[in-house]
């Protein structure tokens, strides 16, 4: 009798804990079958190719321009330039706090890291408008200081936290005796840093990289206020561009359900989630790399 | 434990039951409900009538919904709404769906919204005309010596596709009132999230026009004064401009109602008349008309 009961709470506890594992694959499949639910009547009043090649975006003019490609580049354009500032940045950082730093510096290091993560990205973008885009303006005579540096300039700064993080756990990672055996051959610390440790810590620092990107790439709040928004096909870094998140932010309080308007911001979102899919796919099999080897 | 759930159980439903009965031994003066829908421009300034008129009359419960003007005009047409906001005067095709439906829709004038341009100060350009504006934010005009201006390049700031003010300026500077025409604001134009960032951003740049409500208007911007034509005078947006429609970028808005108002409706429209509700109206950045 009192087997069967504890069998039965054993069973239960299984299905339960069973039940949470699953879960978020039934909520990633749930949002992915609504997006395409609502995102697919996009084609009604759009072709596919002109929805993500046409170079206007005028979603209340009648006949709506439905065109993406500016949102597209816009979002890989300021995406770039935020890793192109976050992960040298990041990995330095990382090997500076796992390898360099005297032990009192690491912990003070990595309690900074962890308030910078814990910024709200309106408090970012807040400073970003009063203080770094007057800023930028002046100093490097731009038209506006609204411009897609600005943008990469606040995710980098979102994105470090992140990278630092993963890419130093990567890097305690190394065994032991590789470091070892590396000084025991003469090497210097620096020929033993770049030489060996960043080889044993490349696949998760990549990953540390991805991961960073998916959170740069996905970023809304900072990245309206301080971009412009503006819906061109963006030439350089220091012009304005507009979002694919932040066309989702902006416009979706107002778009009328069932419009075809509403239809193309869902539609924006499935782009959104299948680029943004990708990143972390890629990061994950990185980080198997890392594990296998 | 289980003893105490138990004798409980009476007072939690008892609770639950207690303030029913209570609202309903005072019958006579039951809660009465007024919608109101329409103009997204107008929503705010609905909601804080309605919110200050509850507090006069606990009774009355007060809703208010966007969806746009012409959503407000058919919905008192079909009967689901008591008053409509609208930013426009009704159409004449509005007019006779009214008279089918068998009343005539009652206009009142409660506020006038006027929309400013702004500079940054130091911009030597103190007025343009409505052409000028058109071809400005059409991004034909790309540098400020065009218009008379310093050798600057133009940047243009815009507020984002959801707001009012920004429907408002589109057909009435750049269409010249035809709500349907071809004209869009150019590609290049910033596309800002509030009138915050558009006061922001032409405080610190002096290559930037924009444009907001006139509540908006701060020492930190120059205010444009905008001619009609060439042969008009330049008239700078004050509260009497607007209000004697002589400053060419501003609109009445109006309240609609079924026939003439009565009961409730018709408290509601007095208040958004009283001095009060016309204070409301300068809070929420429109323009009071008495």
């Amino acid at each position: 009798m009192k087997l069967s009961a504890r069998r039965i709470r054993e069973f239960v506890i299984e299905k339960l804990i069973f039940l949470s594992g699953i879960a978020s694959i039934v909520f990633v499949a749930l949002i992915f079958i609504f997006l395409l639910r609502e995102g697919i009547s996009v084609l009604k009043t759009t072709s596919l190719g002109s929805f993500l090649g046409g170079k206007f975006w005028y979603p209340i003019s009648s006949p709506a321009k439905l065109g993406i490609l500016p949102l597209i580049l816009g979002s890989l354009l300021v995406t770039a330039g935020a890793v192109l500032i976050a992960v040298p940045l990041g990995i330095a950082a990382a090997f500076y706090i796992a390898e360099v730093a005297p032990k009192r510096w690491r912990t003070i290091l990595k309690s900074c890291v962890e308030v910078l993560s814990a910024i709200p990205s309106v408090v970012l973008g807040f400073l970003g408008i009063t203080v770094l885009v007057p800023f930028l303006k002046n100093v490097l005579h731009l038209p506006t200081g609204l411009t897609a540096f600005s943008g990469s300039l606040m995710l980098a700064f979102m994105a470090l936290p992140t990278i630092i993080t993963i890419s130093e756990d990567a890097i305690n990672a190394v065994p032991r005796e590789y470091k070892d055996g590396a000084l025991a051959l003469g090497a210097t610390h620096w020929q033993t840093l770049y030489r060996v440790i960043i080889h044993g810590a490349l696949p998760g620092i990549i990953a540390a990289a991805m991961l960073g990107i998916g959170r740069v790439f996905g970023e809304t709040m900072a990245v309206m206020m301080v971009t412009g928004n503006a819906a061109v096909i963006p030439h350089s870094l220091f012009e304005p561009v507009r979002t694919l998140t932040a066309t989702i932010a902006a416009e979706m309080g107002e778009a009328a359900k069932g419009s075809s308007h509403y239809f193309a911001l869902f539609a924006v979102g499935i782009v959104l989630f299948i680029i943004s899919f990708a990143i972390n796919l890629t990061a994950d099999l990185f980080l198997n790399r890392g594990r296998k080897r | 434990m289980r003893d105490f759930v138990l004798k409980a159980v009476p007072f939690v439903l008892a609770a639950f039951i207690f303030p029913a009965c209570h609202g309903s031994t005072e019958g006579p003066q039951k809660t009465q409900t007024l919608q109101i829908k329409g103009s997204d421009t107008m929503v705010n300034l609905g909601q804080a009538w309605a919110e200050a008129f509850n507090k006069l009359h606990p009774k009355i419960n007060v809703a208010v919904t966007g969806g746009g003007s012409g959503t407000g005009i058919a919905a008192i047409i079909n009967g689901t709404c008591e008053i409509a906001e609208s930013s426009r005067a009704i159409e004449e095709k509005e007019k006779l769906q009214a008279k089918a439906a068998g009343f005539e829709l009652h206009e009142t004038i409660v506020a006038l919204d006027g929309i400013v341009v702004v500079v940054h100060p130091a911009n030597s350009i103190s007025h343009l005309t409505m052409d000028e504006l058109r071809e400005l934010f059409m991004g034909n005009i790309k540098r400020w010596q065009l218009l008379g201006g310093q050798d600057r390049p133009t940047v243009l700031l815009s507020r984002e596709v959801n707001s009012g003010t920004h429907i408002f300026f589109k057909e009435h500077v750049l269409r010249r009132g035809k709500s349907k025409g071809p004209e869009e604001f150019a590609p290049r134009a910033l596309m800002m999230p509030s009138s915050y960032a558009i006061a922001e951003e032409t405080a610190h740049n002096e290559n930037a026009v924009g444009y907001y409500g006139l509540g908006y208007i701060s020492p930190r911007q120059k205010v444009l004064a905008v001619a009609k034509d060439d042969r008009s005078p330049a008239v700078a947006p004050t509260i009497d401009s607007v209000r004697a429609n002589t400053y060419p970028i501003s609109r009445p808005l109006y309240l609609y109602t079924r026939g003439d108002p009565t009961g409730i409706v018709k408290d509601f429209l007095e208040y958004a008349l009283s001095p009060e509700g016309q204070k409301i109206v300068r809070d929420t950045d429109f323009v009071p008309i008495k």
